[in-house]
């Protein structure tokens, strides 16, 4: 008995000891539907974050690149096209008109990205 | 030290031994030179004294550097115009002086004015004095490649490819950087297509053929856009050639590959290293020891001996 109990307790610091080490969860942005989310958008690690933004017709979304390589913000319409953005640069844009607009880096077109505006 | 390895099995019947030719292939990226003539493969170690001995008058060398990435500072390399220095200097203590210089794109970082004229600046002390580009993606920014054909697309078409013959050897240069379509890979395009289709059309199949572009022209790793979407077209073209060399850059990183009558391969940055495929979360700057960055950079030595199936291609790190 005693031995189970010991065990348990160990697995419970343990448990308690990984959920304490383990990354912190990125902040989310409002998750409810229809609700816009901020109006930033952080280009690191050969990614756009968040992927999706929402956001409400006038709202002026800036991209930041805290990569330490260049990125692009350009979109797949024509709607904007951002020059390229080295370290630390950053790339706004106002959506006046509502839709959903995807985007991408064009010197690293993997990269994808959209913004919906309701 | 030479040693020389026999054809025992050809299972294939493809006149190559795929043992000893994965044996090669392993070398490879110590500086051992593997020469494929005929489905014989030679090794030779790397030495002092070049590989190849003395150079025959119907001999061909030259040197592939790419993505020199001028102007870029960041912790992987903070000084990409002394790695750059360093390759020079590298190319001019080759035993064989090569005849022309191979840029495979990536010239500068953000392509600013600045940037192209110090790489031309650094390449003016190279001993080969004749030099050939092609552009790399950043060297294609905020003018759709502009500036790059001004500076280096004297004779070219279209977005800058172009061709040209040395020692009977034909040389063609492709853009595989413009028009990239979100998420998509490198691309060609049909009017590059059709040029390359009429530029090869006329040539002898004997005749060896080199092809050189920024992205891989083969599948390397599509996920991080290591490969061109419509290569497979470009490749089509040239089955009829016995000898097929493909030299690209943009993944820095030295990689080979040999399909049929086509070897492929990659050439190492001359300013930072990136992860092996799938290695890291994203394909950026890999920031290795400082002492060790010389040693994951380097240049390419390339040399065609008439009457030679394949072209002899060696990598040498910078230190």
């Amino acid at each position: 008995m005693k031995r189970i109990c010991v065990c348990i307790a160990a697995m419970a610091i343990s448990l308690v000891i990984m959920a304490l080490l383990a990354e912190p969860r990125r902040v989310s942005a409002r998750g409810q539907q229809g609700a816009p989310d901020g109006t930033e958008v952080k280009i690191d690690n050969f990614i756009f974050g968040p992927e999706t933004l929402k956001v409400s017709v006038g709202a002026t979304v800036t991209w930041t690149n805290r990569d330490d390589i260049p990125h692009t913000v350009v979109s797949t319409t024509g709607a904007f096209k951002s020059k390229v953005l080295d370290t630390d640069e950053k790339f706004s844009f106002t959506f006046s008109k509502p839709g959903t607009y995807p985007y991408f880096c064009s010197i690293h077109p993997k990269m994808t990205g959209k913004v919906v505006v309701q | 030290m030479k040693s020389k390895d026999e054809l025992i099995h050809d299972h294939n019947h493809d006149g190559i031994d795929r043992r000893g030719f994965l044996k090669c292939m392993a070398w490879a990226g110590t500086g051992a030179l593997c020469v494929i003539q005929g489905g014989v493969l030679k090794s030779y170690s790397l030495s002092p004294r070049s590989p190849w001995g003395e150079k025959g008058t119907g001999d061909l060398s030259f040197v592939q550097i790419s993505d020199s990435h001028m102007g870029f500072n960041k912790a992987a390399n903070p000084d990409v115009v002394g790695t750059l220095k360093a390759a020079v200097d590298k190319i001019n203590g080759l035993a064989t002086p090569p005849e022309f210089l191979l840029h495979t794109g990536d010239i500068s970082h953000l392509s600013k004015p600045e940037e192209f004229d110090t790489v031309d600046q650094i390449l003016k002390s190279a001993t080969a004095k004749e030099l050939f580009f092609v552009p790399g993606e950043h060297d294609m920014l905020n003018d759709d490649g502009k500036q790059y054909l001004e500076r280096y697309g004297k004779g070219s078409q279209g977005a800058g490819w172009y061709s040209f013959d040395k020692k009977g050897v034909h040389f063609i240069g492709l853009v595989n950087v413009l028009n990239l379509k979100a998420g998509g890979l490198g691309t060609l395009g049909p009017e590059q297509l059709e040029w390359m289709k009429r530029d090869v059309e006329h040539l002898k199949h004997s005749t060896p053929i080199v092809v050189f572009a920024h992205i891989p022209l083969w599948s390397v790793y599509p996920e991080w856009g290591w490969a061109t979407e419509d290569s497979e077209q470009a490749l089509g073209l040239l089955k009829k050639f016995g000898s097929v060399t493909v030299l690209n850059g943009h993944i820095h990183q030295t990689m080979q590959k040999v399909e049929g009558n086509v070897t492929f391969h990659t050439a190492a940055s001359t300013a930072f290293p990136q992860p092996q495929p799938g290695k890291a979360d994203s394909p950026g700057p890999m920031k290795v020891p400082a002492d060790q960055l010389k040693s994951v950079l380097g240049i390419t030595d390339v040399r065609h001996v008439p009457g030679q199936h394949a072209l002899a291609v060696i990598d040498s790190p910078l230190g």
